[in-house]
């Protein structure tokens, strides 16, 4: 079983804060770690390999500190890292990013599937995923909470809804995107610190890739951001004082009408 | 260089280094300066420069789609599940109606199932000039390749310049792929939508780093312009029955609705009010509500109410409550009308997940829980006595 995760590098979203005197954003100490969701992608992968043998291959495209993270990875058991750096890359929207992560999975060579995390925690888009599956023409199935069995050239999960689930029957090879409720992510063992540190880290660039200039970077992406404002800050409201009872009749009398 | 500061027209005034969400611009002798490595050309320093000091460039501009003035109408995904069309739909006809009356254009639904016809006239009487009706026993329920093939066979016929779908779980596995497809910018989660009044292109505002800060987003040179936009934010009109509507059925070649996944099986939750997504109101437990069991007092007001549960990181992590009930960044965001934390303290991934809701009401032993901080009304007391005298109060109130 060949498994890709592809897993992005963002900053620790509860650090990056609004200072409401001046109204900027506070980064002071700002860690980058994998974004949580991708670490639930990871531990599965782990997982399948332990139980069906194979090889967990990690991919992130991003700026060289974002081989950290591929480190992380492989000292949480996978076996190897690719990172995707280019300048031509900077600029990236859902679109481009979705159509590089594609080129370099096809560049890596032959997976039975490809798992990401639902969507990254500073962008929460959960686009690029999808976007990956559509550009290599497989199938997905989006908000996997559990892979019920995998056998032969297809597998079973079940797919999270607003009202409950569903059990989706797919071939391989196919993407997944997955949800905290898939597993529970383990601690980097010892073996895997070591490994990690010596592991080789393969950088694929536009060169590697030669990819469509035309659908890369910035121009390769539709969407333009033309405004970062901050939102103004919710102000706390009133405190209602006195014993039990009294507050109680002081909220219903106060929410009563948006209650029908 | 994609990315560069004029210099001369620098006056190290720092506003630029403000807004930048990555930290990649510092000061170095007055002027600013932009550190590659860590830029994303996200662009978001541009207009912020009051002096067009810096320049973002397009090398290879992919050019502006030739025929972009074909592209006319609103267009709104209409989701239904187990053949009943979902709130989102209305809500998003609603922004759409008033999206159409600034480009003098129509609204257009594309509905995807089977019998549906019981609920065209609602659709229409909630904003619907046109609904691209698509029938088939095999597309009654959602999946992801026969509604792309169908949607995008529908768009490339019909150009629309703007395309609308609920940020659900459906909404967003489909459009993703519908928009790569079709070559189209697309924008998650949108929470505002706006007109451009000169450019007439579709403004959109979404949250970013989990609600910290905003971004406005345009796709001005693709069409159509695609956004996924969140539950309960936007407002559906109010039906009316006399409007009048076309319904165009479009039957495709049979091909067109495989689908290599299958679909075997839809397993609704056995709890009633597991739906946070969808409830008005959410009365929800943290690590104060101390056990499992006392969630009971919870599901009582909810039940009262009509609302549904919620929970916090901490409670589903104890394993208390499950994971469909999670508010917060690793869970649900919600914005209901009445968010009710109950025994939560507030940690920031919590707030962003529940802090647009309209009426935030607090119930905490510690005066100093930043839950209080955003909180419409706090009560600083024990929840194992507020709780069922609230709910006590509440049954009184709505039996009359």
């Amino acid at each position: 079983m060949n498994i890709i995760v592809c897993i992005k590098q963002v900053p620790e979203t509860t650090e990056v804060r609004i200072n409401p005197e001046t109204n900027t954003l506070i980064r002071e100490g700002v860690k980058a770690v994998i974004n949580p969701f991708d670490m639930y992608a990871i531990e599965e992968s782990v997982r399948l390999k332990e139980k069906l043998g194979g090889k967990v291959t990690v991919l992130t495209m991003g700026p060289p500190q974002a081989e950290a993270a591929l480190r992380e990875a492989i000292s949480l058991g996978a076996d190897e890292g690719f990172l995707v750096c280019d300048r031509a890359f900077a600029g990236s929207d859902t679109w481009a990013t979705s159509y590089t992560l594609a080129g370099a999975i096809k560049k890596i060579g032959a997976f039975d599937i490809v798992l990401c995390g639902k969507q990254a925690s500073d962008g929460d888009t959960a686009q690029v995923g999808p976007g990956i599956s559509t550009h290599l023409d497989i199938p997905q199935v989006t908000y996997v909470k559990k892979i019920e069995e995998v056998s032969g050239s297809k597998m079973k999960v079940e797919r999270m809804m607003e009202e409950g689930f569903e059990v989706i029957e797919t071939p391989l090879p196919v993407l997944l995107t997955v949800v905290k409720e898939i597993n529970e992510p383990r601690l980097p063992s010892l073996k895997g610190m070591m490994k990690a540190k010596s592991a080789k880290i393969t950088v694929l660039t536009q060169k590697e890739l030669n990819l469509d200039p035309q659908k890369i970077g910035l121009c390769g992406s539709p969407t333009q951001v033309v405004k970062i404002f901050t939102p103004p800050q919710r102000a706390g409201g009133v405190m209602l004082k006195g014993e039990a009872g009294e507050v109680v009749t002081q909220l219903v009398d106060l929410i009563k009408n948006e209650v029908n | 260089m994609p990315i560069q500061v004029i210099l001369e027209k620098c006056t190290g005034c720092t506003l630029c280094l403000k807004v930048c969400p990555f930290d990649a611009i510092r000061m170095m002798d007055k002027k600013a300066s932009i550190d590659l490595n860590k830029c994303t050309l996200c662009g978001a320093c541009v207009p912020a420069c009051k002096f067009k000091a810096i320049l973002l460039e397009k090398t290879q501009n992919k050019g502006v789609l030739p025929n972009i003035k074909d592209y006319k109408g609103v267009w709104v995904f209409i989701e239904q599940k187990n053949g009943k069309v979902q709130s989102v739909a209305y809500e998003l006809l609603g922004k759409a109606h008033e999206l159409a009356a600034k480009l003098n254009t129509q609204v257009s639904g594309v509905l995807i199932g089977n019998k549906l016809d019981d609920q065209l006239d609602e659709l229409i009487w909630h904003g619907a000039d046109n609904i691209y009706l698509v029938e088939a026993p095999e597309l009654a329920n959602f999946q992801d390749e026969p509604y792309t093939n169908i949607l995008v066979k529908l768009i490339n016929k019909y150009k629309p310049e703007i395309v609308l779908c609920g940020a659900t779980s459906i909404g967003r596995s489909l459009v993703s792929r519908v928009a790569i497809t079709v070559d189209a910018g697309l924008t998650a989660d949108c929470t505002g939508l706006d007109i451009d009044p000169q450019k007439k292109i579709l403004l959109q505002t979404r949250p970013a780093f989990g609600g910290n800060i905003m971004a406005t987003i345009i796709s001005p040179n693709h069409r159509p312009q695609m956004a996924t936009v969140r539950h309960k934010v936007m407002q559906p009109i109010a039906p009316d029955k006399h409007r009048k509507g076309k319904i165009i059925k479009e039957t495709f070649e049979n091909s067109l609705y495989a689908s290599r996944t299958k679909l075997l099986d839809i397993i609704e939750e056995v709890e009633s009010l597991v739906n946070i997504a969808e409830a008005d109101i959410i009365v929800s437990g943290g690590r104060g509500m101390g056990a499992p069991e006392n969630f009971k007092l919870l599901e009582e007001l909810a039940h009262v109410l009509g609302g549904a549960v919620g929970a916090s990181r901490a409670a589903v992590d104890s394993g208390w409550i499950p994971y469909s009930h999670q508010v917060g960044q690793t869970g649900r965001t919600v914005a209901p009308k009445i968010y009710i934390a109950c025994g939560i303290s507030g940690q920031i991934q919590h707030l962003v997940g529940m802090q647009s809701s309209k009426i935030i009401i607090a119930i905490n032993k510690d005066p100093d829980a930043p839950i209080f901080k955003v909180a419409t009304y706090g009560i600083v007391g024990d929840v194992f006595q507020i709780l069922p005298a609230l709910t006590k109060k509440f049954k009184e109130i709505l039996r009359k």
